[in-house]
């Protein structure tokens, strides 16, 4: 006999289970899935505003050939302003592979002693050191290029002014290699642990399990930390801006000053009118600097993603 | 019976070669920091007081203290926090508790890579077209500290995922068995599980913020006020534009006070990242899963 208790709600509703607290998760849901999204806005509307504002560059004053072909930056000039960024670029370019020369073998030395050598609580410190070296603040790396790279510069080289690519390039690799040095112990520590102990189970020492097996296999990720520098060195401002000695010009050695995309704009955008073709000149480098380091970093994540899949 | 071939003694020896070069390598690249760090100390230390830190820059900012910078600095951490920390919260949250293992996904985190690898300069130009401009803030507190949010937020995102994904699945599991929903697990299981976590994150990012100058350069702080910033779309000084401005725009400053402006903005974020590892250190020593 089926007793039907009056307090129970019909067999349908119990299906549906759309009360207060589903809505709320609907709602939140919604919520989330908008934050979510925001990075994809915030890099979309980077690009966007910048284009927006460097767009009436593009249409009238810009030719292809001068602004990456002509070494003379004289956008101020009153008769022909020039707007060519050849030596912006050298002087990028200059102080960056400096600094990866100075920051790559350094990096990768330490990643590999902290990550495979280091045990207990030295490694532990050293991470942390290395967390915190990180952290320095770019504007104060630059004042320590202008206050105390550039005196030793003097005193040692015997050269009249030590604010130039060697100054820069020291500092910014001096930046970039604790940024590397994480990555790059990241990478190392990707490679699964039963890599090394079938090699040491063949009795390989230390050192050849590191060479042979872990770096091979870790090879990919370790490409991806010196990618990841190299995008940091090119896109770092006030460092370079300080250390540099800012003038424009295509160096010839690493005694030279030079100046680089970043600090360009960091110098003028302040002094030119809104709108001008100058001001709209200095955001087309920055649409120039945003597709680089895209590149840059898309090309890290592809390699890095390579290795995770294979 | 095992005596020590001539081989493996050889290959030992290469071993401790190179585990010495890599220790020499690592030495190397912690040297100049503490050398500098030093230096800081010795030729900024001694201007450092309270009263350095509490009264206003005089004599054309040759002399006198840092007050206006350090608290413009504060407001502007303070305007980047409250918008990127509930975003950067809610992104996370979407990524680590809603999200598929799927191409969408993957654009997202690509997005959030190259958020953070955009060069501030160029955050700083996003910051003027659109804070600046567009949106009609003006120079300002308020436009400055959005500008430096958005460069921040992958910090906030990355390590709040790192937090959510420490929780163990089977806690989410055990609640929605109860029929909770997926905002009633994360609210009362999955997020006081990770709530310090995210903090050691927002702490982490104070400090990136507070040492950044580029982004506010032309959004928000100028060179020199004479009055302290009374709400959001105000100017203000800021101590890392301080730094700049004292080391390379005015004549005639006494070389112990850019060094001690460095040594206030680089004690401010190593004390900011101890504080985050610390922490960090001790919630791994605490956990009970």
């Amino acid at each position: 006999m089926l007793e039907v208790n009056p307090l129970q709600r019909p067999m349908t509703t119990d299906f549906d289970s759309r009360d207060m607290d589903w809505y709320i998760d609907k709602i939140v849901q919604f919520l989330v899935f908008v934050a979510g999204i925001s990075a994809i806005v915030f890099i979309i509307g980077i690009f966007v505003f910048i284009t927006f504002e460097g767009f009436g560059f593009l249409l009238e004053d810009f030719s292809f050939r001068e602004f990456f072909l002509s070494p003379f930056w004289e956008p101020s000039d009153e008769d022909v302003p020039e707007y060519g960024i050849l030596a912006l670029v050298a002087g990028t370019a200059s102080v960056t592979g400096l600094a990866m020369i100075v920051a790559i073998p350094f990096s990768l030395g330490a990643a590999i002693f902290i990550g495979e050598f280091a045990t207990g609580k030295l490694r532990e410190s050293l991470k942390v050191l290395v967390e915190l070296l990180a952290a320095i603040p770019s504007v104060v790396w630059g004042f320590i290029g202008l206050s105390i790279m550039n005196p030793l510069i003097i005193d040692l080289f015997d050269v009249p002014v030590g604010l130039n690519v060697l100054n820069a390039g020291v500092i910014l690799g001096l930046m970039a290699a604790p940024i590397m040095t994480s990555i790059a112990e990241d990478a190392l520590k990707a490679v699964p642990d039963r890599y090394r102990e079938a090699a040491e189970a063949l009795g390989a020492t230390r050192w050849q399990v590191i060479y042979k097996t872990v770096l091979p296999a870790a090879k990919n990720g370790l490409l991806g930390a010196v990618l990841l520098g190299v995008g940091r060195g090119f896109g770092e401002t006030m460092a370079v801006l300080m250390a540099t000695g800012h003038a424009v010009n295509i160096p010839g050695s690493l005694f030279d000053p030079v100046r680089a995309l970043t600090a360009t704009i960091a110098a003028e955008l302040g002094e030119t009118a809104v709108g001008s073709p100058h001001y709209q000149a200095l955001f087309t480098i920055g649409i120039f600097l945003f597709i680089i380091t895209f590149l840059i970093n898309l090309t890290a994540d592809l390699i890095v993603r390579g290795i995770r899949k294979g | 019976m095992f005596a020590e071939s001539s081989l493996n003694v050889r290959n030992k020896r290469i071993q401790n070669l190179f585990r010495i070069l890599f220790l020499i390598m690592t030495i190397l690249l912690i040297i100049p920091v503490v050398a500098i760090l030093a230096t800081l100390i010795a030729k900024g230390g001694s201007i450092i007081s309270i009263d350095f830190l509490f009264t206003h820059p005089t004599n054309g900012m040759t002399a006198g203290g840092i007050f206006p910078a350090l608290l413009g600095t504060v407001w502007i951490v303070a305007v980047a926090l409250l918008a990127s920390v509930p975003l950067g919260v809610a992104a996370a949250i979407y990524l680590n508790e809603y999200a598929g293992d799927n191409w969408f996904t993957r654009i997202i985190q690509l997005a959030i890579i190259n958020l953070a690898g955009v060069p501030s300069i160029v955050h700083a130009l996003f910051g003027v077209g659109a804070f600046v401009i567009f949106f009609g803030f003006g120079t300002s507190i308020l436009a400055a500290g959005l500008t430096l949010a958005i460069m921040t937020l992958p910090v906030v995102i990355v390590s709040t995922r790192e937090s959510l994904r420490a929780v163990p699945q089977a806690f989410r599991e055990a609640c929605w068995n109860m029929g909770a929903t997926r905002w009633q697990t994360i609210r009362r299981v999955v997020l006081p599980n990770a709530v310090s976590g995210i903090l050691t994150g927002v702490i982490l990012e104070v400090s990136r913020t507070a040492g950044e100058t580029a982004p506010i350069m032309f959004t928000g702080a100028v060179f020199f006020l004479p009055f302290l910033p009374q709400g959001v779309f105000d100017q203000t000084m800021a101590l890392s534009l301080h730094l700049f401005v004292i080391a390379t725009q005015v004549p005639g400053v006494p070389e112990n006070l850019p060094f001690g402006v460095a040594l206030v903005l680089i004690a401010m974020v190593l004390l900011m990242n101890s504080i985050s590892i610390a922490f960090r250190m001790y919630l791994r020593g605490k956990k009970k899963w």
